[in-house]
């Protein structure tokens, strides 16, 4: 099972994607590929009556993810070779590059996108938690990134007692996959299903 | 678009019998890979590290080849070669070591960068952070770009070599043949000596340029003061407007709260102002901003064209309005202050001037010039500025804006900041100023949780910087006044120009510096007039110019010396937010190529010219950091020693009296703190301004007042056309600071330049996200992607400013870049002289 998770707080955050890039740094991802993606979500309209006047009912905001290290990893279900595996010491969920055939079974099967397969590489590609980081006791480069402290990680327990698991659109019912992730929603936040909304950054999320 | 991606049922999970590879031609077949894993095995990490190194030096190599490239013509544009390794980083690597340093870019949070360094390569950039989230800690993170900056080293638009225009070109053709540095030195001292000798001093222009900010990062100025001196301007790119009028409201004491001052408000209004895009960095607005929303109690209001991304998650923040039409907002709800008696009178007969007839002066009474008889219908437009007036220009509701005037005038304390969106504008100066009336009219100046209604305050650790010594020549002329003075430098007049200290210019520039800046081009106003201006080299004669990468304003020069980044170097840094820093960098590796340090480049240049002694004073660059460094110290002594300094990197400081408030020793006591104005008070009429009004020229659509008045802008939403239907405006953009990092392909990859327009625009033009559109005006076309969004308000669409102009000069002049600056219009704002840049109206068309 997962010890640890991620705790995002949807009320500090702002999009800046300083997360992305952190993690892009620190695994050295050229172009295309992304280990974390930060959704906006906006909904509602700003129009303009007939003598002039505005108004809106407009709102948005983002959520940050990457992977949720879930308890019930349909990744690790689905992958034929056993690469994706939970490291057994941290519970973090890893692919095994010297036994991914690059199949692409994870990522399509992940609700969240966290799996991707890099042809280049051969194998498949995800967040790792920082799994080395975390062996070495220190938090993953996106945690220390944030400049408005919005993300978290640490053990589920600690995180249970900060914030709810995520359940929030636009990601999936928080039941598919037991996410290890826990946050606490902003104002804006909608429940998972909201249909009057749509992802508004297409072209920021890999 | 794409409906919620994420909430697509997953395909259920597929009991595996021996998959297919998806494209075999590319992967290792199952079979193969289960009987030799060892084939696709990790490698040991130093053949991983190993691999990583070679495949950045490849990069560098690429980036090497820019003399060559330039020849053949495509200094820009080139691919971007894979610098990162294609297996991961190895990690707690012996070989490895810590160099602190920091960003340097005008952000302005210079914030800490923690550079991995192996072999002479960076590999990895993190920064100072400390493991919680509390978010009171100091902790000074760079944003994405900072943590980006491997991409941009090792960028292949890089400048290596010392570089000259290539024969039988024109500048802006942006072709350069690779020259030794002493040809460089000897083309630049030579053609310095020529200039002078021939036109005087006063020809020689050192151009605003903000691409480098540390405490020895800019010598021009002190190099061609001993020289003799050149042309000054005054006023920035970023505040023109609001930094002239400024001195007319307050004098001299114009520093704003700090944000956390706001922690103690009841209500805050923000207008044009998006402090987590404009400062990204961990101890800057961005954090400044969030952690104050957390705390006040006090209800938010961001009065904005557009739903920024401070208001993301908290929309309830966003109080739409038209752009360009603040003045009008904020005239209207003094009417409506007035009218219910919610104003402070005691407030503004003590401490100001000029907001009823009773408190004008001498020289002003009897004629109904008050800012009362403006508001109220009795002044020199006899237009009451009722909410009902202001609601079809600012496209606020008239009972909104009651509403709204009713919580201003009834809860304090109220802090009102406004940024420098609602300034950068024709009607700039006069916005601005209308602003601070807000707190002016309900007495909320200098008393805890207010502010004085202008750009937030910081509190910042100051060091001391190599020192220019002082310009031999007066004259000025504003600091977007470059083309014009190269194009017909002596016809400008200080009556009609803005020429300070001379009547009129004696000659045009014809020698332009451009260090770490992209305002030849890039960041100025009309891009294609000024192209055409910078292009014929009878009129400037010489340009030098001094970069990292090879921006579009470096196309425009005549000599090229290739710099070094701050990072790259040993360098020194203090600023601050709420909470001050300072960075003390030291060096990663060598200079690489033929680069050499700005500092270094100058002291060759004044060795040609004959003045190196007097230039460097008998110090090098670290000669220099050490002893200012210590000249800091010796006035507080509380800084580290310069070796602790750099050992840690980075040293914070929390203001000791928790946060500033603007103009709180006036409030205290107004005559012993009389203001630097001219009435020793607030002026709310200026009498300063109004004999300057009298003694110079304005356009006959300029209208200038001696109160805070709302005027209609030239390019704006109640100016619009028939071709022109749309109003055109811009703000910054996460992935730039202004133009720097706009070549970085890893950052424009996930920061797409995007032109917002909302649905009610979108649907008539038959556009979607995604479409690539055409901005068309009178002064240019640009071209990028739409972002269909309920963000911004129906009739003005807005892109991120910064972006690079990529157009074919020769050919359609169409930039493909996506800058709006291609669209703005060069005619000055009427008192500053500053670029309007955020006043335009354009057309929008669905390409193909």
């Amino acid at each position: 099972m997962s010890i640890y998770g991620f705790y995002f707080d949807g009320t500090r955050c702002t999009a800046c994607k300083t997360c992305v890039y952190a993690c892009k740094d620190k695994n050295d991802l050229n172009l295309g590929f992304a280990y974390r993606r930060v959704f906006e979500y906006t909904g509602g309209d700003t129009t303009r009556d007939g003598a002039g006047a505005i108004s809106s009912d407009c709102f948005t905001y983002s959520v940050s993810v990457s992977c949720n290290h879930c308890d019930n990893a349909v990744c690790i279900e689905v992958c034929p070779t056993a690469a994706m595996h939970r490291d057994p010491q941290t519970g973090l969920i890893c692919v095994d590059s010297s036994v991914c055939i690059g199949c692409g079974y994870c990522a399509l099967s992940c609700p969240y996108r966290a799996p991707k397969v890099d042809r280049a590489k051969g194998h498949s590609v995800k967040c790792d938690g920082c799994n080395d980081l975390i062996k070495d006791d220190k938090a993953p480069v996106c945690i220390l990134a944030c400049p408005t402290r919005a993300l978290g990680f640490g053990k589920i327990s600690e995180l249970q007692a900060k914030g709810e698991q995520v359940n929030i659109a636009p990601l999936p019912e928080k039941d598919y996959t037991l996410p290890n992730m826990y946050i606490k929603p902003s104002k804006d936040a909608r429940p998972v299903g909201t249909d009057n909304a749509f992802i508004a950054n297409p072209l920021e999320v890999l | 678009m794409e409906k919620p991606i994420l909430e697509t049922p997953p395909t259920p999970p597929t009991p595996p019998e021996p998959p297919t590879p998806p494209t075999p031609q590319d992967l290792p077949t199952p079979t193969t890979q289960a009987t030799a894993p060892t084939q696709n095995a990790a490698p040991t990490q130093a053949s991983d590290a190993k691999e990583g190194m070679l495949s950045r030096r490849t990069v560098l190599k690429a980036g090497g080849a820019l003399g060559a490239l330039a020849l053949a013509g495509g200094v820009c544009g080139g691919v971007l070669p894979r610098f990162f390794s294609t297996t991961p980083t190895a990690v707690a690597d012996p070989e490895e070591k810590i160099v602190w340093n920091h960003c340097a870019i005008n952000c302005p949070g210079r914030c800490s960068l923690k550079l991995h360094v192996k072999d002479d390569e960076i590999v990895q950039v993190e920064t100072y952070a400390i493991n919680d989230d509390d978010i009171d800690s100091v902790q000074p993170r760079a944003c994405l770009r900072g943590r980006s900056y491997r991409a941009w080293v090792y960028d292949p638009n890089r400048i290596n070599y010392p570089l000259k225009r290539a024969e039988g070109t024109k500048r802006g053709e942006g072709k350069f043949t690779q020259i030794s540095w002493d040809e460089a030195i000897e083309l630049v001292s030579s053609n310095l000596k020529r200039v002078i000798s021939t036109y005087g001093n006063e020809s020689v222009y050192i151009n605003y340029a903000t691409g480098v900010s540390a405490t020895t990062g800019r010598t021009w100025p002190r190099l061609i003061n001993i020289l003799g001196g050149y042309l000054g301007y005054y006023g920035t790119y970023s505040t023109a407007e609001i930094n002239w009028i400024t001195p007319y409201i307050y004098g001299n004491s114009s520093a704003g709260s700090t944000i956390n001052a706001a922690n103690e408000a009841a209500l805050i209004l923000i207008f044009g102002s998006s402090p987590c895009e404009t400062r990204q960095g961990g101890a800057v607005s961005n954090h400044d901003y969030v952690a104050m929303r957390e705390k006040t109690k006090g209800k938010i209001y961001l009065i904005d064209y557009r739903h920024s991304d401070s208001m993301i998650g908290h929309s309830d923040t966003w109080l739409p309005i038209n752009p360009g039409t603040d003045a009008a907002l904020v005239s209207a709800l003094a009417y409506e202050l007035i009218n219910t008696n919610l104003v402070d009178l005691d407030f503004l007969h003590t401490y100001c001037q000029g907001f009823d007839e009773e408190s004008m002066p001498e020289s002003a009474k009897g004629r109904n010039l008050s800012y009362k008889d403006y508001i109220m219908g009795t002044g020199y437009d006899r237009i009451a500025k009722t909410p009902q007036w202001a609601e079809p220009i600012t496209g606020i509701p008239a009972g909104r804006i009651k509403e709204l005037a009713r919580e201003i005038g009834t809860t304090k304390p109220l802090f009102v900041l406004q940024g420098w969106g609602s300034q950068r504008r024709s009607n700039g100066e006069l916005t601005a100023w209308s602003i601070c009336m807000l707190p002016l009219l309900t007495g909320q100046i200098g008393l805890p949780g207010t502010n004085n209604g202008l750009r937030e305050g910081s509190y910042a650790i100051n060091l001391d910087s190599i020192p220019a010594g002082d310009n031999p020549v007066k004259t000025q002329i504003s600091v977007f006044s470059m083309a014009d003075a190269i194009d017909r430098g002596p016809e400008m007049t200080e009556k009609r120009d803005g020429v300070k200290n001379a009547e009129r210019l004696k000659t045009g520039i014809k020698f332009v510096v451009n260090y770490a800046g992209n305002c030849i081009t890039n960041q100025n106003s009309d891009i294609n007039w000024v192209h055409d201006i910078m292009a014929d080299d009878t009129k400037c004669e010489f340009v030098v110019g001094s970069d990292i990468v090879m921006c579009d304003s470096m196309k425009y020069c005549d000599v090229i010396l290739p710099d070094i980044f701050r990072l790259e170097q040993e360098s020194m840094i203090g600023t601050g937010g709420d909470a001050a820093y300072m960075i003390a960098g030291s060096r990663p590796y060598g200079p690489k190529y033929e680069r050499k340090s700005a500092y270094e480049a100058i002291t060759l240049v004044a060795r040609a010219m004959g003045v190196e002694k007097d230039f460097t004073d008998g110090k090098t660059e670290a000669d220099w950091i050490k002893s200012l460094y210590e000249t800091t110290r010796s006035k507080d002594a509380s800084l580290p020693t310069l070796e602790t300094a750099r050992e840690k990197g980075v040293f914070t400081r929390k203001n000791p009296k928790g946060c500033n408030i603007a103009l709180e020793a006036y409030r205290k006591d107004p005559v012993e703190n009389a203001l630097t104005t001219q009435s020793g008070k607030i002026d709310i009429y200026s009498e300063k301004l109004a004999e300057y009004i009298a003694a110079h020229e304005f356009l006959p659509d300029d209208k200038v007042t001696a109160i805070p008045t709302y005027v209609p802008e030239w390019y704006g939403v109640e100016t619009t056309t028939g071709q022109f239907p749309l109003a055109l405006s811009g703000f910054h953009y996460r992935s730039r600071t202004h133009s720097s990092w706009g070549g970085v392909a890893w950052l424009k990859e996930l920061n797409p330049q995007e032109l917002w327009i909302n649905k009610a625009d979108a649907e008539p033009r038959g556009i979607i996200s995604g479409d690539t559109v055409r901005v068309s005006n009178q002064f240019g076309v640009m071209e990028l992607l739409a972002r269909v969004t309920p963000r911004i308000v129906p009739g003005t669409v807005a892109t991120s400013q910064g972006a690079w102009h990529d157009a074919d000069m020769s050919g359609d002049r169409i930039d493909r870049g996506g800058n709006y600056n291609t669209l703005a219009t060069h005619r000055p704002s009427p008192f500053a002289k500053g670029n309007a840049q955020h006043t335009n109206i354009c057309q929008v068309e669905k390409l193909g």
